[in-house]
């Protein structure tokens, strides 16, 4: 075992863990504000993958490009989820959890058929943007762009997320929301337009994580359930609700994959969920997060 | 006067009992597809019922119930195919195995409230399913255990009326037995002191943990319970589907339990019960029509979430009382 061979683990856990950072950040925020655990965020994610394949069909024959048809999957997506909110999701804010849970995960089953109704069940993929199609070598392990490109994107969304929690107006809005909610209502915040807007931007999110995906991985039904537990460990080891215990909750994912699978291999799947039962039973609030009163 | 003796006499029937000879009736009144389906919502009857011992009598949200059902069920085909232990110790083992399972994780559940009690659950279902799935030598990994052999019933063909009958329906004739047994007990356990202590935890566990009572305790041994007939469940099921696979064990599976409990409505002893043959049926003519079965369900479940909060039988109740309250005026109400 060499130091390429370890290094080359550790970058693949770095792309898995921006990848499920950019999918989880969505779902950690709504649930810090909204306080709702939201199962259809992976339907969210997949509805994202198979927009991007088709605004990459329907581009196809005038440009070839891949970013304007993630921009649109994205955009699609936060318009889906802006409606859902509306329709649905606003009229149970508040109510038992069983209740919210088998909501969300109502919307599960609507969307994955849905998915399936309209483009199918035999697998679909998109090609590598030719810009980053290639890849490189560093300290001997070999690191494809586009795996580059997820890592930056991930750090780009985490600094962006950041600041505009912490340095804008509506970052201050949000925060507020997520410690008092009626508090913020009395002093004449629309809350309501603040939640619409804050499940638009995580719907945004997941959409545009999964029309990121869609040139490594082939687009298969199924991606939404799979993608969602993986979110839920990563928002639960780094605390749900809390932006940078996502951030970290994902690297510690990652790196716990891809090095699980040589101490344990076969069982880095236990691993990570025996990680995520841990931490629930000595820090329920996760690494990151406080607890909520 | 009337009105009172008649609620009593309603009360004083035993319903299981009478559940029980309707749907022995079944392989002889009915055909073999119809016995096929009785012998699937009797199984998913006690399921359910099983995971309203905790979501509706203790207030418990778990959202890994099924981790009990696919540890019974692979401890029972593993017994079974494996080692040729006969069903008379594989079920108890089944039983006991989820109800061991569901002690040590519930340990850990029952130190939660709320969301968090949810996802440790699901986790926990989770690493159930992670272990069935990768640990070949055992549970057969993704290719699960096929074949798992009917129980040996040959003491029915002992048995006049029994001994006709294909080997398929005397298993569900096995199952319904056992499967009422259970609900006999579950019945018991809900109207037992015990079964009222539960209830007030789930009305509120402040309360009920200021008057002195253990609430912690209570939960863990609602959640064994709970994950032991869950179990039986699985034990059933494994034989009935002739083969153990990992989708028994995957979370999805955990919200259809959930869906059939909720539908047939959580505050009543047998809404489970409605909830499993409704969604069964349902299941069987919605995918005559449409291989979009998830989609129906998912709209279905709206609307229940909606309209019906209570399910089927809290729906019925509710339409009756209004009913009665319309013909015998507000004096009776």
């Amino acid at each position: 075992m060499d130091v390429s061979f370890l290094f080359g683990q550790f970058l693949g856990g770095l792309t898995t863990a921006m990848f499920l950072f950019l999918i989880a950040s969505g779902l950690s925020l709504v649930f810090g504000v909204m306080r709702v655990l939201n199962f259809a965020h992976g339907s969210f994610y997949m509805i994202g993958a198979y927009l991007a394949w088709q605004a990459v069909q329907w581009l196809e024959p005038a440009l070839h490009s891949f970013w304007l048809a993630a921009f649109v999957a994205a955009l699609g997506v936060a318009v889906l989820g802006g409606l859902i909110e509306r329709l649905l999701l606003r009229h149970i804010y508040g109510r038992e959890e069983l209740y919210q849970l088998l909501l969300t995960y109502a919307l599960v089953l609507i969307l994955g058929d849905a998915a399936k109704l309209v483009w199918g069940t035999q697998q679909l993929s998109v090609s590598r943007p030719p810009l980053l199609a290639g890849g490189f070598e560093v300290l001997g392990a070999t690191l494809p762009t586009y795996n580059l490109f997820i890592m930056l994107a991930g750090v780009a969304i985490a600094v962006a997320g950041w600041f505009v929690l912490t340095r804008s107006p509506a970052g201050r809005m949000v925060r507020a929301a997520a410690l008092d909610r009626e508090m913020l209502g009395a002093l004449g915040a629309n809350v309501g337009a603040l939640y619409t807007g804050m499940f638009v931007v995580s719907s945004f999110l997941a959409g545009l994580s999964g029309a990121l995906v869609t040139p490594i991985e082939s687009i298969v039904p199924g991606m939404d359930v799979e993608i969602i537990v993986e979110a839920f460990i990563v928002v639960v080891i780094g605390g749900l609700g809390s932006f940078w215990g996502t951030f970290w909750g994902s690297i510690i994912y990652g790196q716990v994959l891809s090095f699980g699978i040589l101490i344990l291999p076969g069982f880095s799947l236990f691993s990570v969920f025996a990680l995520m039962a841990v931490i629930l039973i000595v820090r329920p609030w996760g690494l990151f997060g406080r607890p909520i009163r | 006067m009337m009105k009172k003796s008649a609620t009593a006499l309603v009360h004083r029937i035993p319903w299981v009992l009478v559940v029980f000879v309707a749907a022995l009736t079944i392989p002889w009144m009915g055909t073999r597809y119809d016995t096929f389906l009785a012998t699937q919502i009797v199984i998913s009857a006690l399921f359910a019922m099983s995971l309203n011992l905790l979501l509706g009598t203790t207030g418990l949200v778990s959202f890994g119930h099924v981790a009990y059902f696919g540890i019974g069920s692979y401890v029972c085909g593993i017994l079974m195919k494996t080692y040729g232990v006969p069903f008379s110790i594989a079920l108890p083992a089944a039983a006991a195995g989820a109800a061991l399972g569901a002690l040590i994780f519930g340990f850990f559940c029952v130190r939660l409230t709320k969301i968090y009690f949810a996802m440790l659950t699901l986790a926990f279902s989770q690493i159930v399913w992670a272990i069935c799935y990768k640990w070949n030598d055992v549970t057969g990994g993704d290719q699960g255990i096929p074949d798992v052999p009917y129980p040996n019933l040959d003491w029915m063909s002992h048995i006049p009326v029994l001994s006709d009958l294909r080997i398929a329906e005397q298993f569900y004739v096995l199952t319904l037995i056992v499967v009422m047994l259970s609900l006999a007990v579950i019945k018991r356990i809900i109207s037992s002191p015990f079964g009222l202590m539960l209830t007030t935890i789930r009305e509120n566990p402040n309360r009920a943990a200021s008057i002195g009572l253990n609430v912690r305790g209570y939960e863990l041994a609602a959640f064994v319970i709970a994950g032991g007939f869950a179990g039986i469940a699985g034990a059933l099921f494994g034989i009935f589907n002739r083969g153990v696979f990992t989708d028994f064990v995957y979370w999805p599976k955990s919200a259809e339990v959930m869906i059939m409990t909720i539908l047939g409505g959580i505050d009543h002893f047998w809404g489970p019960v409605v909830g499993a043959a409704t969604l069964v049926l349902l299941n069987q003519e919605i995918t005559s029509y449409t291989e979009y079965w998830p989609f129906v369900l998912g709209v279905i479940l709206l609307i229940l979430l909606f309209a019906f909060p209570g399910g089927i039988v809290g729906g019925l109740t509710t339409g009756f009382a209004w009913l009665r309250r319309k013909a015998g005026g507000p004096a009776d109400a």
